[in-house]
């Protein structure tokens, strides 16, 4: 099969690129980030914008079949409008790329984040539910936008095999992505008096469920996870962190300072209530199973990341 | 055997999913539940001196609802029935209660909250845990059982409906159980609500010495037989309806046998006035 991959040079997408070229598919990608290696690989990747014209001759020149839709980012690593233009406007750019040149597969990977933390929302969130506690955290609000487009193309585009696949938290060795950044000072943030549970699975096991998923045309909305969440504080401490409580106020009021991220003050919500996941539906479409243990998890990335042992505060 | 180790081994038996961390799939943790019990059993044993009666009622393993009357301002009902599954069967279980939303909004018993399985109550809550053959602790009075002043102690309010509709969609044996001495442990006079909504919770129970802080009252817990119905949870309303009033009908009069032995042992006159 000849699968492109938007967004082909972040971590997990190298991943699954790598993956996949071992299991015998032709891959390609498109990015404005640089992967050197990817020729010898045997993987071609095109540098570009997904919203620019560039990304439309690979999708008519290189014809692909199957595209998983990986270029999406998150307040963590582009802020302020650009991000909802990079989120929204390449989702849109890339499914009508799909629907104009006959691509019958498309996968688009998205983040469990979708369902939002609240302290009155089910603990396991089932596909069926509403994205919740948006006014909260605005940051999200274009990632989630992203997704329920996506969703749309399930009865607009009936030619097309799409999949709305909802990624939890990710650590790999040493990894990319929310958690890894959250994780990666010596000391860890968390509101006092609280400690939700987190949904954590390893890189390599996310790349084996989007496999699953490319080969076995899941079609429909998919929540993915791996083992049962663990408490944050868990997290913190096996991976060697130094989990620092502070009242949220504190917390509110650092943000953006002394090294904290500028993220609004619901984004707390985040490290107050947890957000997890009812996985039922993808393992009985693709009959999954993960690999890797939260223990494991979090001794590989201890080991891949270990903690810095000087610098800021963080 | 000291208490603590006795409570340790007891939280080792509970039968639950438990992983290398010591904490189930929905953030139940070990360690947590071991210091609460701690707690729990001294006020249990020693403060409250609490007799339970029909503990046998309970299945050892598989679904089931425990339905009862709510009794005292605040939670001593709840905290005490968790108790008395976790100390008087064997093997122990967990009872898992439906709580209020404003419980998880708040820092500190949002934590232990969750980490001892007590959730908000919701239909999806309550559907997966009994599908998951846990023990569900239910008060379907809801907040306005806990809001009865003292007079009215052992009457009963209305009761909600969604407790029988999820029982029927699940084929779970519902454990009716009434709790008696909660009212007379916390003798609400008033219920502050006005002051209770600036503080984020439904009220605050206001007694004759202002702060609704439980009195020594011998408490009791009375499990009766256990009820099965039998359909799909659609059905019509006043059939549900006739379910819970089934319910209801079984709660007090576990209650009347409660006041009964009380009577008859001396109690309600030194205790229950």
């Amino acid at each position: 099969m000849r699968v492109l991959i938007p967004g082909i040079a972040g971590g997990i997408a190298r991943k699954l690129a790598l993956r996949l070229k071992l299991a015998g598919h032709d891959v390609a990608g498109v990015d404005i980030r640089p992967w050197e290696n990817a020729r010898e690989a045997g993987i071609e990747v095109f540098r570009g914008d997904v919203r620019k014209r560039v990304a439309e001759d690979v999708f008519r020149r290189w014809r692909p079949e199957a595209v998983v839709h990986m270029a999406t980012v998150t307040a963590f690593t582009v802020p302020g409008a650009e991000r909802g233009r990079i989120n929204l406007d390449g989702t849109k750019a890339v499914f009508d790329h799909c629907a104009t040149h006959g691509v019958k597969q498309l996968l688009f990977v998205g983040r469990h984040t979708f369902y939002g933390a609240a302290p009155d929302s089910p603990l396991y969130h089932s596909e069926d539910e509403p994205p919740r506690a948006l006014e909260a955290i605005p940051e999200l609000a274009d990632l989630v936008a992203a997704d329920l487009y996506a969703a749309t193309a399930l009865w607009r585009l009936p030619e097309v095999t799409t999949g709305v696949l909802r990624l939890p938290y990710t650590l790999g060795a040493p990894g990319t992505g929310t958690l890894a950044s959250f994780l990666k000072g010596r000391r860890v943030p968390l509101v006092l008096g609280y400690d939700p549970l987190f949904h954590v699975m390893q890189e390599e096991d996310v790349v084996t469920a989007l496999q699953l998923a490319l080969e076995k045309k899941v079609r429909g909305i998919f929540n993915i996870a791996g083992p049962a969440p663990i408490p944050l504080s868990v997290i913190v401490r096996e991976t060697g962190r130094m989990g620092i409580p502070l009242p949220s106020r504190v917390l509110s009021f650092l943000l953006g300072r002394a090294g904290f991220p500028r993220l609004s003050v619901g984004a707390l919500d985040h490290l107050r209530y947890p957000i997890v996941v009812d996985n039922r539906r993808f393992l009985e479409a693709t009959g999954f199973e993960f690999q890797h243990s939260v223990a494991d998890t979090l001794r590989l990335y201890r080991e891949a990341a270990p903690v810095p042992v000087s610098g800021g505060w963080l | 055997m000291a208490l603590s180790d006795g409570l340790e081994a007891r939280v080792d038996r509970l039968e639950l999913p438990f992983n290398e961390y010591g904490v189930d799939p929905y953030g139940i943790s070990k360690k947590h539940v071991r210091d609460a019990l701690r707690l729990f059993t001294l006020i249990y044993r020693y403060y409250f001196r609490v007799r339970c009666h029909g503990i046998h009622h309970i299945p050892a393993r598989g679904r089931g609802m425990l339905v009862g009357n709510h009794s005292g301002g605040v939670a001593v009902d709840g905290a005490m029935v968790l108790t008395s599954t976790m100390l008087e069967m064997d093997p122990p279980r967990l009872s898992q209660g439906m709580v209020e939303r404003f419980l998880h909004k708040f820092p500190v018993s949002s934590l232990w909250a969750s980490r001892t399985g007590q959730f908000t109550g919701l239909p999806e809550h309550a559907k997966r845990l009994l599908e998951d053959d846990r023990l569900l602790m239910i008060f379907p009075e809801g907040a306005r059982g806990t809001a009865k002043l003292y007079p009215d102690r052992y009457s009963l309010v209305d009761f909600g409906t969604g407790f029988v509709r999820l029982a029927l969609q699940t084929r779970s044996p519902i454990i009716p159980f009434a709790f008696l001495g909660g009212g007379s442990a916390i003798p609400t006079v008033f219920n502050a609500y006005t002051l209770g909504k600036l503080l984020g919770v439904p009220y605050i129970p206001l007694t004759p010495y202002l702060l609704p802080l439980p009195l020594p009252v011998q408490l009791e817990i009375h499990y009766g037989e256990p009820l099965v119905f039998h359909g799909t949870g659609d059905e019509d309303d006043h059939v549900i309806e006739g379910y819970v009033a089934k319910v209801k009908e079984r709660i007090a009069g576990l209650i009347e046998l409660g006041r009964a032995g009380r009577q008859h042992r001396g109690l309600a006159r030194k205790l229950l006035p």
